[in-house]
């Protein structure tokens, strides 16, 4: 029998999801030999065209990973949606939009004027901007659009399975390989990571005092940090309240705060919201100087609480003062 | 803008709040037909995603209305939803939401005639910014 068919593509990410897949170490060797990798541009030389050319539905599975920000993306994912039996979600941005969607609390207006025209390091007199369309000496050039936001996976083409992480755990990729290989699924649309909070596996739950409260907000470099004591418990925000678990607790064994790139749990909508309902039950202060006061600390709310879930987020992005911005 | 009809969501506790706009009912005080109620059993039980959604779904205002601090039916509720409330308030500025269009303020039940110049001063301001017109990300699901 053939060997089933396997797709890993990027979109709008940095490269660390397929380091995850790299990540797998002597694993990979099964997975290689269980497999036929048949597009993976970021390790190895494939043409669109070949896939193109296959049959739909003729790739087991396709891995896709990074957030969508450009037409070309938007039509790679199209593409191996058509030619492909399941399509994965591979890591925070494709599942939440990520570190890129956080483009989205600008414009792409803006974003042009700082790439093309007002960062100190540009030189552009004759005011050039990416076209989608140019001509030059009788040749047509085109270029793929540059979207005006940031999408998730699931707002381009339909998604059965999303693993969570920046990057997802070797741990995760593995059980889902191996879920997919032995066709033993959860039910279509689920997020492949344990459905409960982050705190309920840390281990520093155990020094998490009854009542929290935070009468001043700190940052890990303001502050020697306790490698034992629960971050909120230091005046730390960590967003493990608001996010998933899975991830082997890795930045906490680090003795660095969770930032949330696992996400909300199913039973949340939006994590930066939770994150507030969490951060006002700790708060200190009985009246609104007081807590300004506190609140003073949290620099950048949006950036903090939706650092990987902007895309998945209540309100996706900021307002947009005109309709083409 | 012209004269387009704010939709204003206003979570009231059960206890204070709800009872306020209760007694103005009583009392035949006239108050915005804009400002719609949601009964909540306090304040405190407003997770900021109720406000989120709301917005999302096309409310041009938010109001959450609690029991004076101190008078909390559970002690620190109110306070909880303040805490939140302001840190809610510091994060929309960063989504480019108007800070006028959201408010927390304190009306005790027997406290009609505060319901009704609330709710009609809250009705007035987003009338005056407009509507919100979430465009962006959701463009699509919200008109």
């Amino acid at each position: 029998m053939a060997k089933p068919k396997v797709a890993l593509y990027w979109c709008a990410s940095c490269g660390g999801c397929d380091e995850a897949v790299v990540d797998l170490a002597e694993n990979i060797l099964d997975v290689v030999a269980a497999v036929d990798i048949i597009l993976w541009p970021i390790a190895m030389d494939f043409k669109y065209k070949d896939i193109e050319a296959m049959e739909d539905g003729s790739i087991a599975v396709s891995f896709i990973n990074g957030a969508i920000r450009t037409g070309e993306q938007k039509h790679i994912a199209e593409l191996l949606r058509r030619k492909s039996g399941l399509v994965v979600a591979f890591g925070s941005c494709s599942s939440l939009g990520g570190i890129p969607a956080l483009a989205n609390l600008t414009s792409r207006r803006k974003i042009f004027d700082r790439s093309y025209h007002n960062s100190p390091t540009v030189v552009n007199p004759e005011n050039i901007e990416p076209k989608m369309k140019a001509s030059v000496d009788g040749h047509v050039l085109k270029l793929p659009e540059f979207f005006k936001t940031v999408y998730k996976l699931n707002d381009v083409i339909d998604v059965d399975y999303y693993l969570p992480g920046c990057p997802p755990t070797p741990e995760l990729i593995a059980n889902a390989v191996t879920a997919i290989l032995e066709g033993k699924l959860p039910p279509k649309g689920a997020i492949l990571s344990p459905d409960k909070s982050l705190c309920t596996s840390c281990d520093r739950n155990e020094t998490k005092p009854e009542d929290v409260t935070i009468s001043k907000i700190k940052r890990v470099i303001d502050i020697e940090v306790d490698p034992e004591k629960c971050f909120l418990a230091q005046g730390i925000i960590c967003m493990g309240p608001a996010t998933r678990d899975g991830c082997g607790q890795s930045c906490i064994n680090g003795n660095m705060p969770c930032t949330g790139c696992f996400g909300p749990t199913d039973s949340c909508r939006d994590q930066g919201a939770k994150m507030i309902a969490t951060l006002g039950a700790i708060l200190e202060g009985d009246d609104e100087n007081a807590v300004d006061k506190v609140i003073e600390g949290i620099v950048d709310p949006a950036g903090t609480f939706y650092r990987y879930a902007m895309s998945a987020s209540l309100l996706g992005g900021a307002r947009k003062e005109v309709e083409n911005e | 803008m012209g004269n387009y009809e704010p939709k204003i969501v206003a979570f009231v506790c059960n206890w204070c709040s709800y009872a306020g706009a209760d007694k103005a009912g009583m009392l035949k005080l006239n108050y915005s037909t804009d400002v719609k109620l949601i009964r909540m059993m306090c304040s405190g039980r407003v997770d900021p995603q109720f406000v989120l959604d709301a917005f999302r779904k096309g409310a041009d205002g938010v109001m959450i209305l609690g029991c004076h601090p101190g008078d909390c039916h559970y002690r620190s509720g109110n306070l909880k939803a303040m805490r939140r409330f302001n840190l809610l308030k510091k994060m929309m500025s960063q989504f480019g939401i108007d800070g006028r269009r959201v408010k927390i303020d304190w009306i005790a039940a027997g406290e009609a005639e505060r319901f009704q110049k609330v709710a009609n001063e809250m009705a007035e301001t987003v009338e005056n910014l407009g509507q919100l017109h979430l465009r962006g990300y959701v463009e699509s699901e919200v008109q």
